[in-house]
């Protein structure tokens, strides 16, 4: 049976990806493509925490680009504002976010059912309200500039978020292949079974939330160091749904689907340029073709196909 | 008394689908809960799991009250379950099924999951190791480490019970574990129970199979709408002349 020893395969995925990220730079050819390449890996990292709670512990999040943005504005104000230096400014946005996410996760995921979603929504909505509104803050629609870091330039940060994103992988896999990840994916398969074996699903679906919120934060603290500037864009209920859309179609419960679903449609948009006023539409329509003819999603399916390919040699 | 209930009542709108039920379970013992259709089998189980919340009675388990705790606490006092209506992981393949079995013996901390600290790694070789043995227990093991959602339906029952002891329960509650099952197929599930039992684990067994029944358990406990009906050893409780009406619907 093709599907065992998990482990190994995960870990020939990290490989992969690993090769992928140390090649590429052989293909960017200038400062714009390198650009796209460490939006990717922003977006990735990302779309690997939402994968945790969507695709593993079964839940919704409808407002991971507000923890993002939170993520972002909390690293830049206090470095902005208040002078702190980056290295203390960056874990303190990760904590922020995390504690918030528990304030609004306990209560809600005590209750079965997508109510999560729901609640998401609305924070999403209110974090990108007060971003945009409380300009002595956060400089309004605007947006805000972010002092820069020691370092500059797109080839280093191309590193750090190439490594960043790694980690995360790496981090994430061996959640999923732990008693802890099976824990959530049994949530996930049947909570009434889960509960029977011991599993407290208020606690774990918490955790799985916290923990997807606290890697969004990373990444958007992360962007603003490495772009200088931010605006309340990025908190918008639609880039939720674009980082949603992304897991789904690189395939709910893969860790590698979620990277490849968050690079290409990352890249896609940069490449339709002329299509800009209808990304929207795109990204609904993809969505809908996903759930249609691919419902588990690119990755799970190709590895599918291949696995049948190789069954059945010649 | 491992487990004792008393006075249990469930209510569901008009519906009475269990009341005034007392019910005691001795350790080691099989005992079986019998009756015809919507007896309230099924609802009995469900409550002394936990899923359910009695609307009156309490629930001891070893000198602990559980009555109105959550279901995973009845887990973590010991007391297991499988489901009539197969509850799966089908994410998952058979081996990290019965592996998400043992939780509550390997529950670890977040950030040693995530760093995959060594300690971790050795307790998760153990844990494939045990799970293993359990597969080969209920006599599946060649379906390790297929994808759970290929398995043929009497596989899945057993996977059901390995998930199920991978949990180390002092009392295994089974819901109608051959159901579904042809007659050859019952059979093996018969020894099952008796290798469980072998094991020291108490078990309450509800179950349509009179056969099955008879055969396994020690005692009997007969419902019918919602109420005790009889108990006693099975011969005991065959002769009943009560039991007997119920089941064929004859009044005299």
């Amino acid at each position: 049976m093709p599907a065992a020893a998990p482990q190994s395969a995960s870990r020939k995925g990290l490989l992969a990806l690993a090769a992928v990220v140390a090649l590429l730079p052989f293909a960017l050819a200038n400062n714009y493509t390198y650009e796209i390449a460490i939006l990717v890996g922003l977006n990735a990292i990302v779309c690997v925490g939402l994968n945790l709670l969507v695709g593993y512990a079964g839940q919704i999040s409808l407002g991971h680009a507000g923890f993002y943005a939170l993520g972002a504005y909390t690293s830049a104000i206090l470095a902005a504002r208040y002078g702190w230096p980056a290295l203390v400014s960056f874990p303190t946005s990760i904590i922020g976010v995390a504690i918030l996410a528990w304030i609004v996760g306990k209560p809600v995921l005590r209750l079965r059912g997508h109510y999560l979603a729901m609640a998401t929504l609305g924070l999403g909505i209110i974090v990108s309200v007060v971003l945009a509104t409380e300009d002595w803050l956060t400089g309004g629609p605007d947006g805000m500039s972010v002092p820069p870091l020691l370092i500059t330039g797109e080839k280093p940060w191309y590193w750090i978020v190439g490594g960043v994103l790694l980690f995360t992988v790496w981090l994430a896999q061996n959640l999923i292949d732990s008693p802890r990840g099976r824990a959530w994916r049994a949530l996930h398969g049947s909570e009434v079974a889960a509960a029977a074996i011991g599993i407290d699903a208020a606690r774990h679906k918490l955790a799985a939330f916290v923990l997807s919120a606290a890697i969004a934060a990373a990444a958007g603290a992360l962007t603003a160091h490495y772009s200088g500037f931010i605006t309340p864009a990025k908190a918008s209920f639609l880039h939720s749904v674009e980082l949603v859309t992304m897991v789904v179609f690189g395939g709910m419960g893969s860790t590698l689907g979620a990277v490849v679903g968050a690079a290409v449609l990352t890249t896609l948009p940069q490449l339709l340029t002329v299509f800009k006023e209808y990304e929207m539409v795109l990204f609904g329509a993809l969505l809908m073709l996903t759930m249609i003819f691919m419902p588990q999603g690119l990755v799970p399916t190709l590895e599918k196909l291949l696995a049948a390919a190789r069954r059945k040699p010649g | 008394m491992l487990l004792r209930a008393e006075n249990l009542a469930k209510r569901f709108g008009g519906v009475h689908a269990v009341q005034a039920v007392d019910f005691e379970v001795a350790p080691g013992a099989v005992q079986s809960i019998i009756g015809p259709n919507g007896a309230g089998k099924t609802t009995l189980l469900n409550l002394l799991s936990g899923i359910y919340r009695p609307d009156e009675g309490t629930i001891w388990f070893d000198g602990l009250t559980l009555t109105g705790k959550p279901p995973h606490q009845f887990a973590a006092a010991g007391i297991g379950r499988t489901f009539q209506n197969l509850q799966i992981f089908f994410n998952m393949s058979a081996l990290e099924n019965v592996m998400a079995g043992a939780w509550l013996h390997e529950a670890c901390g977040l950030a040693a999951a995530a760093l995959r600290l060594p300690r971790l790694a050795r307790a998760e070789r153990e844990a494939r190791q045990v799970a293993r043995e359990l597969l080969e227990f209920v006599g599946i093991a060649r379906w390790a480490d297929a994808p759970s959602a290929g398995m043929p339906y009497g596989a899945l029952k057993r996977l059901e019970i390995a998930r199920a002891l991978a949990a180390r329960p002092r009392l295994l509650l089974l819901d109608e574990p051959a159901a579904g099952l042809n007659p050859t197929e019952t059979r093996g599930i018969d020894g099952l129970i008796r290798r469980i039992a072998g094991r020291g684990i108490t078990v309450v067994l509800v179950e349509h199979d009179m056969k099955l029944v008879m055969e396994v358990s020690q005692r009997v406990l007969v419902l019918d709408h919602g109420r005790r009906l009889a108990e006693g050893d099975p011969a005991a409780v065959s002769a009943d002349p009560q039991v007997i009406e119920a089941y064929l619907g004859c009044s005299t």
